[in-house]
């Protein structure tokens, strides 16, 4: 019964969503496998590869949005949660290798055999199990987060304080992941992979499947981040973005909240990292790279902040984009477009693509005896204006101008 | 003031008990060795000039900023509110209406009070949350603060006095032991201040209410004992008549 | 006292053996006679020679020595007579020093070295300008038997020593000498014992390794008093490293204080999150580079005063670069701290990719003017000029800038419009003119720091990145709204810095600097000098 309650039910757009998932979770595959390449409606191994990858950027993108978009997290750390999940995999993949690498160890992989080193390091143990390393996935981007959170949140770090040390931990995990010494394969990372749980990771068939699961953990990401924020403690998120010391005077621990959601997001990041390194086929440090962080936030802005599905398509739309830039011609203006992007998006569409469509109703209160309020007759101002300034999310606990403006020293 | 022997008997029948409260900001004191007791059940108005330190003993009360000196005691003493933060003050049972109006701008209104609703404030519990019998509560509300009829507009489209009002509803809904009104009339015309005044009284029924208020008519119809705070320290302390008498109290505040 | 006294005797005494080994021979005869050593072309005789004509005092036995190092000395195997090739491809008569007359012989070889008489060379070398005219060159010679400690220079250095009139090159060549009996088994004990008190006053690091890498088989009293001796340079040495760290510690410090003081502008006093900032600083590096090429073909005279145009231009350049960013973005989103930080982000990747396209991605060099460059020795810290220079002019920036905000009107109108923005616009403050400038000043000093890193670090489209967090977390940890905090906060980034990177490595201290940054935040998340006030609270 309290699943039941905890499951709520996705709106319309999210049904559409996730039905428009699930038919690429089986069409995608069934065209690149089982109808032949010369057929017009064939589709290449190289594009379901990078499909896989955009839908694993769009969970990540949700990930984001979820402390983001709905608790005012602005995380510019994310991609190192991504990282880690995708290192947890990475870690596991290099022990499959296992006597196949350029050394032929039976246990360590090639990188280790190039330093010299004799043994294993305690932290790569289990990482020959699965299920040991699907944990680890989770679990290491989430306490990560938790620790991190506790410390950022007890002392209430908000604003652009936390987004600047969010920045400051990928760029500390960068440059240690970057060291030989860290164990982690240094400047190159971890690549070379054979395969995942048996199968080969360069055949038709497990980047076929990769697709189909990363779509469905996109949607299953989807499932469970839009039961959170339409859950009351949702609207808790939401009273902490909009007015975090006046959700504290209603009694709320809102450094639980935002503690939990910042974990949850990074577990959901660890996920979308530890899909995305088979089908790409390496993770190397490069990928804690500030930038990148910044970049998954872009994403969101695009498709629409606290939207959820806006910020996946977001995603997915900023990546097809560039890939088609950096493919053809206009290579060098893709940082230029990229850069314009930012720009004009906040300038001009601060609610993302999504955002010009039409508000989705406000969710009233569910009533337990005569179901779910018949959506009639709202009254003349159901359709907010838009607030001069502030956007959508301006709030009276952020008054006027910026919020912090201290004074001059004398 | 009191004499020292009777300090014990205070604290101990007392809802809330502040003595030698003293803040400062960068030398300046907004509250200057204040002391108050506020007996179960009571209903008090604070008034005095702007600046007087009303909202930084609410403050105090609340958690938000930490006294320098002076105690702060709750519940006939049981409780040092120093040693609290805002969320579990909360919990104790001290809600609290902002000078200023803040209420969830991107909530509806009903979100609005059902976040306020007395309950469970843990991640855990709101996850898992059911509605049961919330809906009906709220409508309550919704019907005594006069907003029925907009619960599922915005917060952030109300007026400003219907987001005083709003506010008001929240505190009934947290359904406190201590509800802090820090001046709930201000922009209102002179019937919805009546209105307001006899919503207060009707709350003061059944809590312990400190207002905080400018409006001498208001707080003449509330008809409550009156505590005039100036430079951040009791002034005068009585009837409103009396303290309208006080040729102190005059000469800071009314100004005649 | 008393053993200073004892040092003096006995190098006295030491001199005066020195000068009677030193008489006048009959000096060309010798140095012919040792020439021809050269000739038998075997390792051994070649040594030979070659301590024989160094220790003849010819005028030619630098020239002979220098072109045997150099695969010059060339022999004829029939005459056994020697010739010197100059660079310039002149055959000279090694024994005249004339240029021989007409065709140079056939079948002249060279003279082979092997490591053994390499160092035997370099060695003679050192003694033979241990005579130089000179002083710097006698010093640097003394300083090179005392890297050497060849035995075979010995007697030269004490003829050396003897004719020694210049106190420095004294020093250096009582310590030369020291470092050779010191290693010379056949030297006596108490002399061994002096010579370890010579190099103990010497108290660096070579004297350190000097002494840590004597044989084991010494006198026990020479063991100990190297012992001790070891100990007391160590102390010092620390002290000295101490100090340098300090100076290692100020001089980042000095440039993250450039870096960070334009964004305690844009940040603290305005509260915009501009991360286009460290594209203001490439932008004044970027600047500092086209003024040098634009000298380098219109005045190359004038080179070295190309800062003092770049100065100016990178300031303006990067000042109007900020004012147009200001006018054409930030205004729009005031109060939206967080959206600010996105536009400005994308305005950071346009800004490099433009100069990458511009400018290419590749390093590009700009030059240190010569009052820039050197290393000046001050006791046992060594001062790079450019560093220097560097912390002269972040004091000078931030002083004048301090002045600004404090003495001119528009100082004025800036503290007013950012304390209370409605009433400063109400007093006639036009405010968007007093953002823009105020912008354009925050960005403008950002250019000037790019001025100075051009000087240190690779002029290229990414510099600015690297610089943009350092720069965030010390107005962070500074305490934002606060010239000095951020001072006080840079320095103490940059001191703490150098003084872990030794401990745990350039990149560990980076990382432990940061995390003990993000614990400093979350204890006092309002930074070091935190401002109170309602203002301050959201
Ligand atoms: N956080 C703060 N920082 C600086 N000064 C403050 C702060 N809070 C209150 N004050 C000062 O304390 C005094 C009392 O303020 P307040 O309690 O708001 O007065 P009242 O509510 O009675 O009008 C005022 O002068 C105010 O400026
Ligand atoms: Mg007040």
């Amino acid at each position: 019964m309290i699943t039941r309650r905890f499951l709520e039910a996705p709106d319309r757009r999210g049904w559409i969503f996730l039905a428009l998932l699930a038919a690429a979770a089986i069409i995608v595959p069934a065209l690149n496998l089982f109808v032949p390449s010369t057929s017009p409606l064939h589709v290449s191994t190289t594009t379901v590869a990078l499909w896989g990858k955009y839908l694993c950027f769009a969970l990540l993108a949700l990930s984001l949005d979820l402390a983001w978009g709905y608790c005012g997290i602005l995380s510019l750390g994310h991609g190192a949660f991504f990282a880690l999940g995708g290192y947890a995999m990475g870690m596991y993949l290099m022990r499959q290798i296992g006597p196949r690498g350029v050394y032929a160890h039976p246990v360590l992989p090639d990188f280790m055999m190039f330093l010299n080193w004799k043994e294993l390091p305690w932290y790569w143990y289990g990482f020959n199990h699965f299920p040991y390393a699907a944990v680890m996935i989770l679990a290491v981007p989430g306490i990560l987060a938790f620790v991190f959170g506790w410390f950022a949140f007890r002392s209430r770090v908000t604003g652009v304080y936390l987004s600047i040390i969010t920045q400051a931990l990928t760029f500390a995990l960068m440059l240690g992941f970057f060291r030989n010494d860290f164990g982690f394969g240094g400047n190159n990372g971890l690549t070379d992979f054979k395969d995942i749980l048996g199968f080969n990771v360069q055949s038709t068939g497990t980047r076929a499947a990769l697709f189909s699961i990363s779509a469905l953990a996109l949607g299953l990401g989807y499932l469970v981040a839009q039961a959170v924020v339409r859950s009351k403690a949702g609207k808790v998120l939401i009273a902490v973005r909009d007015a975090e010391s006046r959700t504290r005077f209603l009694g709320y621990r809102v450094e639980h909240y935002k503690t939990f959601v910042f974990t949850l997001s990074a577990c959901m990041a660890g996920v979308a990292g530890a899909l995305y390194v088979p089908q790409v086929g390496i993770i190397n440090p490069s990928e804690f790279a500030p930038a990148n962080s910044i970049e998954v936030v872009i994403w969101v802005a695009v498709g629409g902040r606290g939207t959820l599905i806006g910020a996946a398509l977001g995603a997915i739309l900023v990546n097809y984009a560039k890939t088609q830039f950096t493919i053809g011609m206009l290579a060098p203006y893709w940082l230029f477009a990229l850069g314009a992007l930012f720009v004009l998006v906040t300038l001009f569409l601060p609610r993302g693509v999504l955002g010009l469509l039409p508000r989705p109703e406000p969710t009233g209160v569910p009533c337990s005896t005569s179901g779910p309020p018949a959506p009639k007759l709202r009254s003349a101002a159901g359709s907010p204006p838009v607030q001069p300034g502030g956007g959508e999310h301006a709030s009276v606990s952020r008054p006027g101008a910026a919020a912090a403006q201290p004074v001059l020293a004398k | 003031m009191a004499a020292p022997v009777e300090w014990p008997r205070a604290i101990t029948h007392s809802l809330l008990y502040l003595d030698g409260v003293t803040v400062s900001f960068d030398g300046f004191r907004a509250l200057n060795n204040l002391s108050l007791d506020l007996a179960h059940g009571e209903m008090r108005a604070i008034i005095g000039p702007n600046g007087a330190g009303k909202t930084t003993m609410m403050d105090v009360i609340t958690g938000k900023t930490r006294p320098d000196t002076g105690e702060v005691l709750f519940d006939n003493g049981s409780i040092d509110l120093t040693r609290e933060d805002e969320a579990a003050i909360a919990q104790l049972g001290i809600g609290r209406k902002f000078q200023r109006p803040t209420v969830f701008d991107d909530h509806t209104i009903e979100d609005n009070v059902l976040l306020a609703l007395k309950g469970g404030r843990t991640v855990g519990r709101n996850l898992f949350w059911r509605s049961n019998g919330d809906a009906g509560r709220i409508g309550d509300i919704l019907s005594t603060i006069g907003l029925a009829a907009h619960r599922r507009r915005l917060a952030g489209t109300l007026s400003h006095g219907q987001k005083q009002w709003l506010e008001i509803g929240m505190l009934i809904a947290q359904d406190p032991k201590l509800l802090l009104v820090d001046e709930p009339v201000a922009g209102m015309t002179d019937a919805e201040t009546m209105t307001t005044a006899r919503l207060l009284k009707d709350i003061a029924q059944d809590h312990t209410v400190i207002v905080v208020e400018h409006d001498m008519e208001f707080v003449r119809r509330l008809g409550v004992k009156v505590t005039v705070l100036h430079e951040g320290s009791v002034l005068a302390e009585g009837s409103i008549d009396e303290v309208s008498a006080n040729a102190r109290v005059i000469e800071v505040y009314l100004g005649r | 006292m008393r053993t200073s006294y004892a040092h003096v005797m006995a190098v006295l005494l030491w001199s005066l053996g020195g000068l009677a080994l030193a008489g006048p021979p009959a000096m060309a005869q010798s140095y012919e006679q040792a020439l021809a050593g050269f000739a038998a072309d075997a390792f051994s005789d070649t040594d030979a020679a070659i301590t024989a004509v160094a220790g003849s005092g010819h005028p030619l036995a630098a020239k002979v020595i220098g072109a045997l190092q150099d695969g010059r000395l060339l022999f004829n195997a029939d005459d056994r007579k020697i010739y010197v090739r100059e660079p310039s491809g002149t055959v000279l008569d090694a024994a005249t020093g004339r240029p021989v007359a007409g065709e140079a012989p056939p079948g002249l070889k060279s003279v082979r070295l092997n490591n053994r008489l390499r160092r035997s060379v370099e060695a003679a070398l050192g003694s033979l300008t241990l005579l130089a005219p000179e002083p710097s060159r006698r010093l640097a010679a003394a300083q090179a038997v005392f890297k050497s400690r060849d035995a075979n220079a010995l007697a030269a250095l004490e003829g050396a020593l003897a004719r020694e009139t210049d106190v420095r090159v004294r020093k250096a060549m009582l310590e030369a000498r020291a470092a050779i009996i010191l290693t010379q088994p056949s030297a006596r004990e108490a002399d061994r014992v002096q010579a370890v008190g010579v190099i103990r006053d010497r108290s660096d690091r070579d004297a350190r390794a000097l002494l840590g890498g004597l044989p084991a088989d010494l006198p026990p009293t020479v063991q100990r008093t190297a012992a001790e001796a070891i100990t007391a340079i160590d102390r010092h040495l620390a002290r000295w490293e101490m100090v340098q760290h300090l100076w290692y510690g100020l001089s980042l410090g000095s440039v993250l204080l450039l870096a960070a003081i334009g964004l305690a502008i844009t940040f603290g006093v305005m509260g915009v999150i501009n991360m286009a900032h460290g594209e203001m600083v490439m932008l004044g590096a970027y600047t500092t580079f086209v003024v040098q090429e634009i000298m380098r073909t219109t005045a190359p005279g004038l080179l070295d005063y190309s800062l003092a145009i770049a100065i100016p231009a990178a300031f303006l350049s990067a000042g109007l670069v900020g004012i147009a960013i200001e006018r054409g973005v930030i205004q729009f989103l005031y109060g939206r701290p967080l959206e600010t930080l996105l536009a400005t982000w994308g305005i950071s990747l346009i800004l490099q990719q433009a100069v990458r396209t511009l400018f290419g991605a590749n390093n590009r060099e700009v030059s240190t003017p010569s009052f820039m460059s050197g290393v000046v020795e001050l006791g046992g810290l060594a001062v790079t000029l450019n560093r220097f220079w560097i912390i002269v002019f972040a004091g000078l920036v931030f002083a004048l800038l301090l002045g600004v905000l404090r003495y001119t009107t528009l100082g004025l109108h800036m503290r007013a419009v950012t304390q209370n923005r409605r009433m400063a616009s109400a007093m006639a403050i036009n405010t968007g003119r007093i953002d823009a400038l105020t912008f354009g000043l925050g960005s403008g000093i950002a250019g000037l720091a790019g001025v100075a890193l051009s000087q240190i670090d690779n002029v290229s489209p990414n510099l600015g990145q690297s610089y943009i967090i350092d720069s965030f977390l010390v107005v962070v940890f500074g305490g934002v709204g606060n010239l000095w905090g951020t001072l006080v906060g840079a320095l103490s980034l940059g001191v703490a810095n150098k003084f872990l990177e030794p401990y745990a490595g350039a990149v560990l201290g980076k990382i432990a600097l940061l995390v003990l940054v993000i614990l400093f935040i979350q204890k006092r998340p309002r930074g070091l000098f935190a401002l109170k006030g309602r203002a301050v609270e959201a």
